[in-house]
């Protein structure tokens, strides 16, 4: 059954690809935001008390801002592309719910760890920031690679009923298999996991050595390079295995102007989009790269602590072209393997023209929101690092 | 849709789980927040180091609370789409947006200021730090409006705003403003959130009672109590006023809820109000008289038909007439709204078809008859299209026509309760302030004692208040259009009891300890105070 794009109309299809721009930056902003998962992952770095709570201050003061990106991430896909949220959520049922899981617990561990009368302990506190550090990650990041890789649905556009785990060859653990089925690029999705869990690692140690005093927590810092450098060599290893997926891969495709948006397979589609319009994409790509590259040689190999400005932008450009190449230039965004044709594309998941318009209008709020999170940022930064005085001054809301 | 009921069943009680869950916290952190920017501002004007001991004390409770707010709205928003894909589907056009709203306008402001108001005490000055505390607090209701805009279309899904578009067979949203102005939404916001401005407002009056009833931190005490009593007067009235308004656009949007609200099986001119009662649970066809479905009643007459329609002599239909009909109201019986329905589909069904040969014709046919009106006022402007009525079209059995209505007793009682408590705590709010204003809540023990027991009060009253509203809409998620039981998503029922536990386990867990948290700190006291 072919689900054709129900409009050629040519606003309707920028104001999709907008959205899906708009999705990737958002994207982008998320994975950088990811240094609080990342830090989470790092308490074992800490020898003392003091240092422990160094670690939780710094983190404590921005989780809501990276919770809260996950949410609009959400909210915006379900805006602009409601098809894709009903079949993926609906569908990969058990990655969502686990990564949901993950954060739900850490919301709260914050907060309640080193109250007294925490009922659970703060062991059990930390072993939930670890574990959304660690699993959230790992399963956002396959997530993900299953934009590239596909997934095992088909559904009936008219009378709206989604089957999950159709494909004859396929596993079905509702969402699970993308770790498991190699024979559907579970490798991949894999790698993806680990990169995107390994990046927000090595962010998470650039922020604190940013934000923790360095002066007097020279042990913490120096242990936080010892990570970054071992990270640095996992990430290395994930992100060939994810370049050599890309360049090999024989992607999904359709054309945009085919009003019946046939979905055909295409070898080396992902290599094909990063070299479209000029090789812009691939050119990004390699700036954040590059960026990236450069805040963990300043931060962890050098002795300079604003590496996170670099490695920052940088996994914010890479980011984004990730998502560009997995949903623009005729490729559909959310593939199956089952049937190829039941594919989600910008095109034919996305709200009605007059609610993107909609949207659109809302979406000048965007650098307005952006502005003011950013001179919030800038005032309690301008007061200088994380100090132990202010950790111990119970006037300051420490934890 | 071949969906596994006993599925249904565990998905419903899912969602019913997390959301009352969510909304034990929301309501604290919609009025707390403003609670905490009044004391904030008292302290900002007077320059005063009790205020901000106050203020910094009632912050840490917020804070705590704040924390399971966010945490079990996360679950919620993307519930939607694991357990309501289909409901995602059909109507994520229109309730996307207003999430997607909330997302950027409200939630980053609340996430955002929290920071500063939270950590930035001794980072900003005052002013940058009281601003945020304020922002902070326009930042949380503000994410109670969109959310319930989005509330308010599944309550009254008008084609005002919205239509069920042939072409994709999903609802399309077609006026945006509409859909916000909507006076559903509109109450179901002012209603909200001055319940919330009520249940903090006790909390504080309570926990200072506490305190006087120990004879602790006197002074500080007193000083919650005040601003708590003052903003919880005003506060309960306005919840009572606009209740009232909320049950007139219900009586005018769902007739089938306020049925039940009221127990009203059987339509009547002048139709009473049931003050208090036991109703059975009765299939509406079986009843005769509205005395014979309760056990027992006292009525106040004619109220139901002032409050619904203010007009004592209108005439209210009740749950039998809304399944047999009752030509002389113009209510038509629920077998020719199924048929209508069932045109509508089959509408939909030729149009595809003929879409999938190339035969033009036979699409234009088809949209034709899809969009024909079927009813239209022309005094209120108002029409309905078979496409409106295409949710009816589900219920195919109408030899079971209970499953149309909601179940009375749930809908009824916790409508009830609701109310009653309600009244009580203007009562209570009102005799506090006129004690703190003449000086003697401080040696006023019954008062306090009575302040104390109802702390827990006003959340039995919001999680009723939500169940009234909830379970009254059955069997719809979207009323009129999309049926609960064609909403859910298509999966095997072990799926969903394992995360209903998962999630069961994690929120029990969870609660306990902030409790343990919240009574650690309430018992410690604030600091520096005696
Ligand atoms: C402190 C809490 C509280 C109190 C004292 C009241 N309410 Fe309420 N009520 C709510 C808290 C609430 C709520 C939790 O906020 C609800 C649930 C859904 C909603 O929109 O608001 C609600 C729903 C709700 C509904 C159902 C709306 C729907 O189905 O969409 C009606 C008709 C009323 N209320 C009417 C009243 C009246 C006449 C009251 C008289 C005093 C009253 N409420 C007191
Ligand atoms: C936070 C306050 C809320 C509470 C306590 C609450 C409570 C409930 C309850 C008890 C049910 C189960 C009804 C039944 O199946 O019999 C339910 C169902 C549902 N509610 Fe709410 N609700 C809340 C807010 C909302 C809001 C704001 C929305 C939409 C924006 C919403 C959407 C739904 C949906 C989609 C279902 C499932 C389908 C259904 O059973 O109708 N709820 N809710
Ligand atoms: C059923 C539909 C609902 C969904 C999908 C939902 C979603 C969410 C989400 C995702 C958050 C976390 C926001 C963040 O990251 O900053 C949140 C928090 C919040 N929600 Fe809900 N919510 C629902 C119902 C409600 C209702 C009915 C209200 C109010 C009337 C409400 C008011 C709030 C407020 C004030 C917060 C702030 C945090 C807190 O209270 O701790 N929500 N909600």
């Amino acid at each position: 059954m072919t689900w054709a794009p129900y409009t050629v109309d040519a606003t309707h299809f920028y104001l999709q690809v907008y959205f899906w721009i708009i999705v990737a930056v958002l994207g982008g902003l998320f994975l950088f935001m990811t240094f609080v998962q990342g830090g989470q992952t790092l308490f074992h770095t800490a020898k003392d008390e003091m240092e422990e709570r160094a670690i939780l201050n710094s983190l404590g003061r921005k989780w809501e801002l990276t919770f809260t990106t996950l949410v609009l991430f959400g909210g915006a896909l379900y805006a602009a592309f409601p098809l894709f949220y009903s079949i993926s959520f609906g569908g990969a049922y058990w990655v969502w719910m686990l990564i949901l899981f993950a954060f739900v617990l850490q919301a709260v561990a914050y907060e309640y760890m080193n109250k007294p009368n925490n009922v659970i302990g703060k062991g059990a506190y930390k072993f939930f920031l670890y574990f959304n550090g660690v699993v959230g990650m790992v399963l956002l990041g396959a997530a993900v690679g299953t934009f590239f890789t596909g997934s095992n649905f088909s559904y009936d556009p008219v009378t709206k009923v989604l089957h999950w785990g159709v494909a004859k060859d396929g596993i079905n653990l509702r969402g699970l298999e993308a770790a498991i089925d190699f024979k559907h690029g579970a490798w991949f999705n894999l790698a993806m996991g680990v990169l995107v869990f390994a990046a927000a690692r090595i962010l998470g140690a650039l922020w604190l050595i940013n934000d923790v005093d360095n002066n007097e927590f020279p042990d913490l810092i120096k242990r936080l390079r010892g990570v970054i450098k071992r990270c640095f060599v996992i990430l290395l290893i994930a992100l060939a295995i994810v370049l050599y997926g890309w360049i090999t891969m024989k992607g999904y495709a359709y054309n945009i102007h085919d009003p019946k948006g046939i979905i055909y397979r295409e070898e080396g589609k992902y290599l094909h989009n990063l070299l479209a319009f000029g090789a812009l994409p691939l050119i990004t790509l390699l700036v954040g790269l590059v960026l990236y590259v450069l805040g963990v040689l300043k931060s962890g190999f050098g002795s300079s602590n604003k590496g996170i400005w670099f490695s920052g932008l940088g996994i914010v450009l890479i980011g984004i072209i990730v998502f560009v190449i997995a949903g623009l230039f005729g490729t559909p965004f959310y593939p199956s393997y089952a049937d190829l044709q039941s594919s989600l594309t910008i095109q034919n998941s996305s709200g009605s023209k007059y609610t993107l318009e909609v949207m659109a209008w809302v979406s000048v709020a965007v650098p307005f929101v952006l502005g003011y999170i950013i001179w919030v940022w800038y005032q309690m930064k301008k007061a200088g690092p994380i100090t132990k005085e202010e950790i111990a001054d119970p006037e300051s809301h420490a934890y | 849709m071949t969906i596994d009921l006993n599925m249904l069943e565990w998905a419903r009680a899912q969602f019913a789980m997390t959301a009352l869950f969510h909304f034990f916290f929301v309501p604290f952190t919609l009025g707390m927040s403003f609670l905490v920017a009044f004391f904030e501002t008292i302290y900002v004007k007077t320059g005063k180091q009790e205020w901000k001991e106050i203020t910094q004390f009632w912050q840490t409770l917020f804070a705590i609370n704040f924390a399971l707010g966010l945490s079990t709205g996360i679950i919620h928003e993307f519930e939607f789409g694991t357990n309501w894909s289909t409901y995602s589907w059909v109507v994520g056009d229109i309730f996307g947006a207003p999430l997607a709203v909330e997302g950027i306008i409200a939630f980053f402001m609340e996430a955002t200021f929290a920071a500063i108001s939270f950590f930035g005490w001794k980072r900003v000055s005052k002013g940058v730090h009281l601003a945020s505390t304020w922002l902070l607090a326009i930042g949380s209701n503000l994410s109670a409006l969109w959310i319930l805009i989005a509330n308010g279309f599944m309550q009254h899904p008008s084609n005002e705003f919205l239509k069920f578009d042939i072409e994709t067979s999903r609802a399309v949203m077609t006026d945006f403003w509409k859909l916000i102005t909507q006076p559903v939404a509109q109450v179901k916001f002012l209603h909200t959130i001055s319940a919330g401005y009520t249940l903090s407002s006790i909390f504080v009056l309570g926990i200072s009672a506490y305190y006087l009833l120990r004879k602790k931190h006197v002074d500080f005490a007193k000083k919650s109590a005040a601003v708590a009593a003052a903003f919880g007067l005003v506060s309960s009235i306005f919840v009572a006023v606009i209740g009232d308004e909320h049950a007139y656009e219900v009586a005018n949007t769902q007739p089938t809820k306020i049925a039940a609200m009221e127990g009203l099986y059987v339509g009547e001119k002048g139709a009473p109000i049931v003050a208090f009662g036991i109703p059975k649970d009765l299939p509406a066809l079986k009843v005769n008289s509205n005395d014979e479905a309760f056990v027992f009643k006292i009525e106040i007459p004619k109220l139901l038909s002032i409050l619904g329609k203010r007009d004592p002599d209108a005439y209210v239909p009740g749950l039998k007439d809304l399944i047999v009909g009752n030509p002389e109201y113009g209510i038509w019986p629920l077998s020719k709204l199924a048929q209508i329905g069932a045109e509508a589909r089959a509408d939909l069904r030729a149009y595809h078809e003929a879409k999938a040969k190339g035969d033009k014709a036979g699409m234009e046919a088809a949209k034709a008859d899809f969009y024909s009106v079927v009813w239209s006022d022309d005094k209120l402007g108002l029409k309905l299209t078979k496409s409106d009525l295409i949710g009816y079209g589900f219920f195919k059995n109408v030899n079971n026509p209970d499953l149309i209505h909601p179940p009375v007793p749930p809908v009824f009682y916790s409508f009830h309760i609701m109310v009653g408590l309600g009244f009580w705590f203007i009562l209570l709010f009102l005799a506090s302030w006129v004690a703190i204003i003449k000086g003697t809540f401080e040696n006023n023990r019954l008062l306090q004692q009575l302040a104390v027991i109802s702390v827990p009060l006003p959340w039995i009253a919001t999680s009723f208040g939500w169940m009234t509203a909830e379970i009254g809409r059955q069997p719809w998620t979207v009323f009129g259009m999309l049926p609960t039981a064609e909403s859910a998503t298509p999966i095997a029922l072990q799926n969903v009891q394992a995360t209903f536990f998962m999630f069961l386990t994690a929120f029990v867990i969870l609660g306990i300890a902030e409790l343990k948290i919240l009574f650690t700190v309430v018992k410690h006291g604030p600091k520096g105070a005696h």
